[in-house]
Parts: structure tokens; C-alpha cells; sequence
């Protein structure tokens, strides 16, 4: 992509820097209105987190999240925010892959979907 | 300590993180986890989720403008990608079976790596030498604009560099930072790009290698809200204001001081994983 600049190739940079700041942008703003809500309402709380607790929770899958998020629980609110952050350079890696389909550079399709498997694998499926 | 003072005092300290971080090009993410652990007793895995977070958020906050200039060299990030998220998958299945005082130890080392590096000059090293064979079969050779036009330049090194790659993700992983001084020498000393190449290129990969690890931790519980959320907006405010004010700071004695802070976070780390309390 940046070997040849030809217009569709800057167009397309152009489109994953907005993608980018937009994906960082609504994240944030998921995050502040979240954390609003969880400081009025847990903030008087004391703050330990000197132990990992292990149980299971819904903060820790992405159907558990959106469940919580959807009953506009503020701590689900929160991660949701954090599970848009962590998906905005996925779908960085997942435009890059229109890009090389639009130019049908086949070794950099399957470079890319490779990368794009693996993210997909550690963020929906957890496994590593 | 409440949660809401804990809030205040953890984002304040994220961002100055961030600030030195982004004025010093060290990156904010090599502080936040020694001091979750040793200034707010914060959990290693909850510091280590927090941490990955803010490392996607300045990345990605980062290229947005980064993209723009053209001097990413895709082709290069996304095959070194391939590296970096396999190193940073296999860093997260490692992390569950690694106790916390050897993590600490690790992270003690690299803090002093990083430190040492930050008083070495960065030496440009590209050469007219022919292209690695990998380069030419992989279309890895680039132009770049500089003020006489396009630059081409030649890809060296490519094995030496993908395996570097996948150190970075292991260490991204196993300690919550975003590598950036294993991805800058494995660009510009073995691979042997511009300067500007290496730096937004490493860029373009820290956001889609801490999302690798970040993705798993969620499903682990590493990532906590009440930790993460002052970790992430401080973080991400304090690299904005850097980004901004850059053109004015004095960044040689920002830099000393933020090498001194990573040198005594280093001590701390190295001490408390030897002496197990961690």
C-alpha cells in the first residue's frame, strides 16, 4: 500500500486514521458516561484490589457485558467501553484486509486474515 | 481509600504517565503497572489488564495522525503483526502459569533496558545494500516522502526482525506494555528502516499486539473496570496534551527525568520480585 500511493490506496489511510479516532473517541465516551455512573454510585466504596479475585463473572464475557450494559449497569457500561477499545484495532486490521481485496493482493489477503483470525481468537473465545 | 479518591489519584498519576510518556516517545505504558503495584497495591493481573488498555488507546489515539503523513509501511506492520499477536498470545498463556514475583523480576529488567536505551542515540542505519531475499518475495521495500521527494528504501534483516517481533509480543503480553523499544530495534537496527518508518510502523502494531493479550485478559477478569477506567482517561488525556505541547517542551530534561523515574520503578520491581514480595 504505501509502495504504489495511488489515490485509492491514500483514501483508504485516510478512512483507518478517521476509523481510528473515532474508535478511540466513542470508547472514551462510553467510558466517561460509564465511570460517572460507577463513581456515584460505588465511589464512597472502599478501594482493594490487592487481591485477583478468580470467580466467575459477567464482566467477563462479551454477551455478560452487553447484557449489563443494556440494564445500564454503570461497572458493565464501563467495559463495554474498554471491550470498544480493545475492538477499534481489530477493525483496523479487518479494513486493512478490504483494502488488500480491493487491490487483490492474495498474499496480503491471507497475511492479514491470519492476524485478523488471531485477534478474533483471543477476543471472542478468550483462549490463548 | 475510597474508590472515588483511588479513582482521582490513580488518574492523575496516569496522567503524568501518559504526559512523560508522549513527550519523551518512551511511551506511558512502561510506568503504569510498577506503579498500580507499588504505589496503590493494585494487583499485578489487574494492573497488567489497565495497563494494555491504555496502551490500545494512545496507539490508536496516535495513528490517527500518524497515517496520514505516509510514512506507515502497511505490508511491513501487518507481516510483522503475525509475529507480534502469535508472541502475544502465547505471552498470555505463559502469564497464567508464571508467578507474580517472576513477572516482577522481567519487568525490573526490561525497565532498565529501556532506561539504557533512552541515553543511547538512536542511530539511523539504513543502507543501499541489496534488499533481504524476504524483503523482495514479500513486497516489504518502501518510499517515504522526505523534502527532496519520495525516498525508496530497502528491507534487511526480515527473519532477525520477525523473530524480535514475537519477543515483543510475548513481553507486551507477559508485562502489559506496548514493546515499543523491542519493536524501534528490531525496525531500526535489524531491518534497518528510516526512522520515521520504524516509529509509525511500530505504532500501527502496539495497538493490534496489546489487543491480541487484552482480548483474552477480559475473559481471564485482568481487566477491572474500577482499575481500568482512571488508567485509560488518564492515560489517553496526558498523550493528547504531549502530543500537543511537543513543539514547546524542553524534551532533554523531560527525558532525564523520566529515565530516572524507570530506573527507581526498575529497583522497586527488582526488589520486590527477588524478595517475593510480590
Amino acid at each position: 500500500m504505501t509502495d504504489t500511493h495511488g489515490t485509492s490506496d491514500h483514501e483508504i489511510e485516510q478512512l483507518i486514521g478517521r476509523l481510528l479516532q473515532i474508535g478511540v473517541l466513542v470508547a472514551a465516551a462510553v467510558v466517561i458516561g460509564g465511570g460517572i455512573a460507577l463513581l456515584a454510585a460505588y465511589g464512597h466504596h472502599p478501594a482493594d484490589f490487592r487481591v485477583f479475585t478468580d470467580a466467575a463473572s459477567p464482566l467477563r464475557s462479551l454477551g455478560g457485558i452487553a447484557g449489563g450494559a443494556a440494564r445500564l449497569d454503570s461497572r458493565a457500561i464501563v467495559q463495554l467501553g474498554l471491550v470498544l477499545l480493545i475492538a477499534t484495532p481489530v477493525a483496523r486490521v479487518a479494513l486493512t484486509l478490504v483494502a488488500f481485496l480491493i487491490q487483490r493482493d492474495r498474499l496480503y489477503v491471507a497475511v492479514t486474515t491470519l492476524v485478523l483470525a488471531l485477534l478474533l481468537y483471543g477476543l471472542i473465545w478468550g483462549k490463548a | 481509600m475510597t474508590i472515588l479518591l483511588f479513582a482521582a489519584l490513580v488518574a492523575l498519576g496516569s496522567f503524568g504517565a501518559g504526559l512523560l510518556g508522549s513527550l519523551t516517545g518512551l511511551g506511558g505504558g512502561i510506568v503504569v503497572v510498577p506503579m498500580l503495584t507499588i504505589l496503590f497495591h493494585v494487583h499485578l493481573k489487574y494492573a497488567i489488564g489497565a495497563s494494555l488498555v491504555s496502551v490500545i488507546a494512545t496507539s490508536s489515539g496516535a495513528a490517527a495522525a500518524y497515517v496520514r503523513e505516509g510514512y506507515t509501511n502497511v505490508r511491513i506492520g501487518i507481516f510483522l503483526e503475525v509475529a507480534t499477536t502469535t508472541g502475544a498470545l502465547g505471552g498470555a498463556a505463559l502469564a497464567g502459569f508464571l508467578p507474580a514475583s517472576a513477572l516482577a523480576i522481567l519487568f525490573g529488567v526490561v525497565l532498565l533496558y529501556t532506561a539504557y536505551r533512552s541515553f543511547k542515540p538512536r542511530i539511523e542505519s539504513v543502507t543501499s545494500l541489496p534488499p533481504h531475499p524476504w524483503a523482495n518475495a514479500l513486497r516489504l521495500n518502501g518510499a517515504y516522502p522526505t523534502s527532496a521527494g519520495m525516498e525508496p528504501y530497502s528491507v534487511q534483516g526480515v527473519p532477525g526482525g520477525f523473530a524480535l517481533m514475537f519477543v515483543a509480543g510475548v513481553l507486551s503480553a507477559l508485562l502489559g506494555i506496548g514493546s515499543g523499544v523491542v519493536k524501534v530495534l528490531a525496525m531500526d537496527q535489524t531491518m534497518r528502516l528510516p526512522f520515521k518508518v520504524s516509529t509509525t510502523t511500530s505504532n500501527f502494531m502496539i495497538g493490534v499486539t496489546a489487543a491480541a493479550s487484552a482480548g483474552v485478559y477480559l475473559h481471564r477478569g485482568y481487566i477491572q473496570p474500577e482499575v481500568a477506567l482512571p488508567v485509560m482517561l488518564g492515560v489517553l488525556g496526558g498523550a493528547l496534551l504531549g502530543a500537543r505541547i511537543l513543539t514547546i517542551a524542553r524534551t532533554d530534561w523531560l527525558r532525564r527525568l523520566f529515565t530516572g523515574v524507570v530506573v527507581v520503578l526498575a529497583i522497586e520491581m527488582l526488589y520486590k520480585g527477588l524478595t517475593g514480595a510480590m
